[in-house]
């Protein structure tokens, strides 16, 4: 219609429109959702943790001690071991081994699915093909039993090995949701004018689609370190990796080893468990707080449940609340 | 008096459904956006009601909140909506309970959405569709029956009952709202509400699209409120039209007055924006500025920033519908412009302007 | 039918790729693999069993890469993927056969039942939103963060340890010769509630926000407004427009997670002792037990893969629109 068109002055407000998403004010508001914040929070606990761990840690957490399979106490607050070692001092030691495994496997695979969902979404035909099927191939191949197979083999599985491991096997989830958006990207309207301009493709990438996957390539990343979190642990819980190194899994597999069930130890397993529920809840409310700033449909509802409760109207699809609050009726 | 011809049945004053003082939100929290604002409209028996204005005005606001299908995060705050029954009764939608809405819908008022392709279930066929709206107020019909009565309404909008099994990702999107109209006709209801039926349609599929709905509605004789911003082909097929901005209705007067004869600035730059189908030509010009921000309202007339005609009780007074300030107009028609109400100026404690020949065309 | 064939085509080449994985990852170790193998069985194995090792790990410094592969795709086909060295000379193939419907029985039916109540809750939380059913968000997430095999433990601590309710580990009484009787089925039963529970229990989450974040993005599509519109039941909008259509996504996801969720899985069957594929696969990573491992993996992988295609036979029974032609 002729009145909306007049709005328009140019055409150069839709290529500034579009690439608006990425502006620093949306940015802000990610900082200002509940959970995001709440998550991001037990992650930096976490993160001193796993700097001054060593440090604050009372005893040495391999080191033995009469005060065999102690209750908590005022000496030991996590209570020891059968060989009466200090749990809490193994907690601490072992948060940097869980923390550093998760962030190197997380970045790796971050990179490696950005490249091939990237690659994939922006070059389509053939290669898209042939790198989406790659990806399909790795989500539907079961990971935990390849990552065992893997690491079971391997002479001695490291910290950094596995993390490798893991980001090898991992990164395919991330590159499947990467293609699909980069996709759609390719299909704007400042894409094909990035493009119709005669810009470098490695431009049109950098400066014109990497921008707007951010959201998308950060949720990949926190989901990855999560899986990678919980696959580590799990290794260290069978036993797979070298049960010396201390982190949560191998607290665990010592636990289980010992029987601390059977003898009622449930401070054995009960702290590390908490701690690795704890850090998953924290790395989960961070992708929540990503997927509501990217999809506000999810964020509006949660957002007004309280206050709408308190004035007594249900949000419902096809039965719009009606409150009688508006000022007097006209004359 | 014009001389505007009334067709017998048209334009008498027998409402079929009323809306009153209907307000809107958007948004639960403290700083809603007050999307519609003590709206209020009549429907007439048999009519075609033109709603018309830029995006964003309300004009739908309007449709779903007084049908209630306003989504989250809508709000409705105040009003009524009253239906008016052939049997004579009269209800108020607003304060109907679930069960009672659930009865009343598409038997007494049936809407055809905007986006026809997305108003149709995918997983099931287009028969099934039409069937369970059938089914949902008939239980007594049998499934075989109610797809019969579907194959009937399929034929009637022109498509082979055949297609009765089709899923609607086989179909065009021309044919997509046919389907839809079909749907909308399945109850034989009194009011269909259209929202932009044909917005998404080439425009051969427009024409036969409307014609056929005028066509129906001759035939059927339900009332339609026709949803558009395309004033031009609102001039064609609506008896009256109501011209909205910013969340209030700004006029409401024939087809034929808002055309020739508009009172209000802004129905007069809506016609100014397009030329005219027949008759001599006249300028063209599109209305400066945008419309304001829902959020941030300015007191006073929310048209007066882009109004040529604005004075100093603008900024001040908020104008009502009123009767035009121009003699011998139908009296039925209304305006909210304070160019055309004195009165409402002269209280204020402002000088009245008088009306500008522009907005006083005989 | 074409969506038929590019799945067909998938799965294949998926498999293709499972087996190749297979064959490539002990080639592809540092050291000499068979020599550890010697060298951890403490003189169990001989050399004969030694070079029959070789042959069957691939590891014949003979032969070239390519013949290599085409004896290992030989010995595949003809079903054979080698023998334990563990409890030698068990073929694993025999070993498998044992534990697997264990595993599918505990691990299917636990994860079909997960996903049936998950996806039922999530259907309720995304269309009333805004009432108390969204409280179960937060516990379901901090269910869905807890690594499955420590709810196992706790689990285990409270049920079985400390109010003796359940068996701790195993499948069935001991005691028991399995046969189809009523009393053995009921100790199956019972052996299997609790791994069953705690697998539901930490599995369900996911689907429950899956099918959460469907119904809300699906209850602002125009059909599911036009289902009120038309006044029909609140049960036929539900279930006929917005469920019908969230949960074809959340079977796509289901098919693309089974993966996920067996590994997570089998670990279970570790802390339960359950005389599946998993506790297999444990037991021989425990041991070093390479050929078993492989044959593990393998027969995990394709086993997920046939549920895969069963997932994708569901979501084209439910959409119509892949069933198109062209």
């Amino acid at each position: 219609m002729a009145v909306e068109t007049s709005v328009l002055t140019d055409t150069e407000d839709v290529a500034t429109d579009a690439t608006a998403p990425v502006a620093g004010k949306r940015k802000l508001l990610f900082l200002r959702n509940g959970k995001a914040i709440t998550g991001l929070a037990i992650l930096g606990f976490f993160a001193v943790l796993a700097v001054v761990g060593e440090w604050i840690a009372p005893y040495d957490p391999s080191a033995v001690s009469p005060d065999i399979l102690q209750p908590p106490s005022g000496a030991h607050w996590f209570g020891t071991t059968h060989l009466g070692q200090d749990i809490l001092s193994q907690v601490l030691v072992g948060t940097r081994g869980v923390l550093v495994v998760g962030l190197v496997a997380g970045v790796l695979a971050t990179v490696i699915g950005v490249l091939i969902g990237v690659t994939a979404g922006f070059v389509g035909g053939a290669g898209d093909e042939t790198l989406s099927a790659l990806s399909n191939i790795f989500l539907v191949i079961p990971q935990l039993p390849l990552i065992i197979l893997i690491a079971g083999q391997l002479p001695s599985a490291g910290g950094l090995t596995v993390a490798a491991v893991i980001a090898v096997t991992g990164w395919a989830w991330g590159a499947r949701v990467l293609r699909a958006q980069t996709l759609s990207l390719r299909k704007r309207d400042f894409v094909e004018a990035a493009r119709a301009n005669g810009e470098r493709t490695w431009r049109i990438v950098l400066a014109e689609i990497l921008p707007n996957l951010t959201a998308i390539i950060a949720a990949g990343f926190v989901g990855t370190v999560t899986f990678a979190v919980l696959s580590q642990i799990t290794l260290a819980f069978i036993g797979v990796t070298s049960v010396s190194e201390w982190n949560w899994g191998t607290i665990l597999f010592w636990a289980q080893g010992n029987l601390a069930l059977q003898r009622g130890a449930w401070w054995w397993f009960v702290p590390a468990g908490l701690c690795i529920a704890l850090l998953g809840m924290a790395l989960t409310l961070i992708n929540f707080g990503i997927d509501e700033f990217v999809n506000p449909r999810l964020r509006s509802t949660g957002l007004h449940a309280r206050t709408l409760r308190k004035r007594g109207i249900r949000p419902r699809i096809g039965f719009t609340p009606v409150v009688h609050e508006a000022k007097e009726d006209r004359s | 008096m014009s001389a505007v011809p009334v067709a017998p049945g048209r334009l008498t004053a027998d409402p079929v459904l009323e809306i009153r003082n209907l307000s809107v939100d958007y948004g639960y929290d403290e700083n809603p956006v007050h999307v519609l604002r003590q709206a209020s409209l009549t429907l007439n028996r048999g009519e075609v009601l033109g709603l018309a204005g830029e995006s964003g005005c309300g004009k739908s606001t309007l449709a779903y909140a007084a049908t209630r299908l306003l989504p989250p995060p809508g709000l409705i705050t105040g009003g009524q909506v009253l239906f008016h029954g052939r049997d004579g009764s009269t209800a108020d939608i607003l304060s109907m309970s679930d069960a009672e809405l659930r009865a009343s819908r598409w038997q007494d008022l049936a809407i055809v959405f905007q986006g026809a392709m997305n108003s149709l279930n995918p997983v099931f066929r287009v028969g099934r569709q039409i069937a369970d709206a059938i089914r949902a107020h008939r239980p007594s019909v049998s499934q075989k029956e109610a797809l019969e009565r579907a194959a009937d309404l399929l034929d009637m909008v022109g498509i082979s009952p055949d297609r009765l099994r089709a899923y609607p990702h086989q179909l065009s999107g021309g044919m997509r709202q046919r389907v839809m109209i079909a749907m909308a006709l399945a109850l034989d209801p009194q009011v269909l509400i259209m929202d932009e039926p044909t917005t998404a349609l080439d425009v051969v599929m427009q024409r036969q699209i409307v014609e056929q709905i005028a066509e129906l509605r001759d035939r059927l004789g339900f009332s339609v409120i026709f949803i558009t911003h395309d004033v031009s082909l609102l001039i064609e097929i609506a008896d009256r039209i109501a011209i909205m901005y910013a969340g209030e209705i700004v006029e409401d007067a024939t087809a034929q007055d808002v055309y020739r004869r508009p009172r209000h600035p802004y129905s007069n730059g809506l016609l100014h924006s397009f030329p005219p189908l027949r008759g001599p030509r006249r300028e063209l010009g599109g209305i400066p500025g945008s419309p304001p921000d829902l959020a941030r309202l300015p007191s006073g007339c929310p048209f007066r920033a882009r109004c040529p005609f604005v004075f100093d009780a603008c900024a001040h007074v908020q104008p009502e519908l009123v009767a035009p300030d121009v003699p011998g107009d139908d009296p039925r028609r209304s305006v909210a412009c304070l160019r055309h109400d004195p009165d409402r100026v002269a209280a204020a404690g402002f000088t009245p302007v008088p009306v500008p020949p522009e907005l006083a065309l005989r | 039918m074409r969506f038929f064939v590019r799945r067909g085509i998938f799965y294949v080449v998926t498999a293709w790729a499972a087996v190749t994985i297979n064959f490539i990852i002990p080639r592809l170790m540092p050291g000499d693999p068979v020599k550890a193998i010697m060298a951890k069985s403490q003189g169990r194995l001989d050399s004969s069993a030694e070079a029959a090792i070789r042959t069957l790990f691939g590891l014949d410094e003979q032969k070239s890469i390519w013949q290599q592969y085409l004896d290992y795709w030989n010995l595949l086909l003809h079903g054979n993927l080698g023998v334990s060295f563990t409890y030698y000379p068990t073929p694993v193939a025999e070993m498998i056969r044992q534990t697997l419907p264990w595993t599918v029985g505990l691990v299917g039916v636990a994860t079909v039942i997960a996903f049936v109540v998950g996806t039922l809750l999530g259907t309720g939380i995304g269309w009333r939103r805004g009432t108390w059913a969204d409280s179960l968000l937060p516990i379901s997430t901090f269910f869905s963060a807890v690594p499955y095999f420590w709810l196992g433990l706790v689990v285990i601590a409270i049920f079985s340890v400390n109010l003796g309710w359940f068996p701790s580990s195993g499948a069935y009484d001991r005691s028991m010769v399995p046969a189809f009787t009523p009393e053995f089925i009921g100790s199956v039963l019972y052996y299997g509630t609790l791994p069953a529970l705690t697998i539901v229990v930490s599995s369900i989450a996911g689907w429950i926000l899956g099918m959460r974040n469907m119904m809300v993005t699906v209850s602002s599509e125009d059909y599911v407004t036009v289902a009120q519109a038309k006044g029909l039941s609140e049960r036929a909008v539900v279930f006929g427009y917005a469920a019908r259509n969230a949960i074809l996504p959340q079977i796509s996801s289901f098919a693309l997670s089974l993966g996920f969720i067996v590994g997570g899985t089998l670990i279970m069957e570790m802390v339960f002792s359950y005389p599946g594929i998993g506790f297999l696969l444990y037991n021989a990573t425990t041991n070093h037990d390479y050929t078993l491992m492989q044959g593990c993996f393998l027969v995990i992988t394709l086993s997920v893969l046939v549920a895969n295609i069963v997932a994708d036979f569901v979501y084209a029974a439910l959409d119509p629109r892949t069933r198109q032609e062209g």
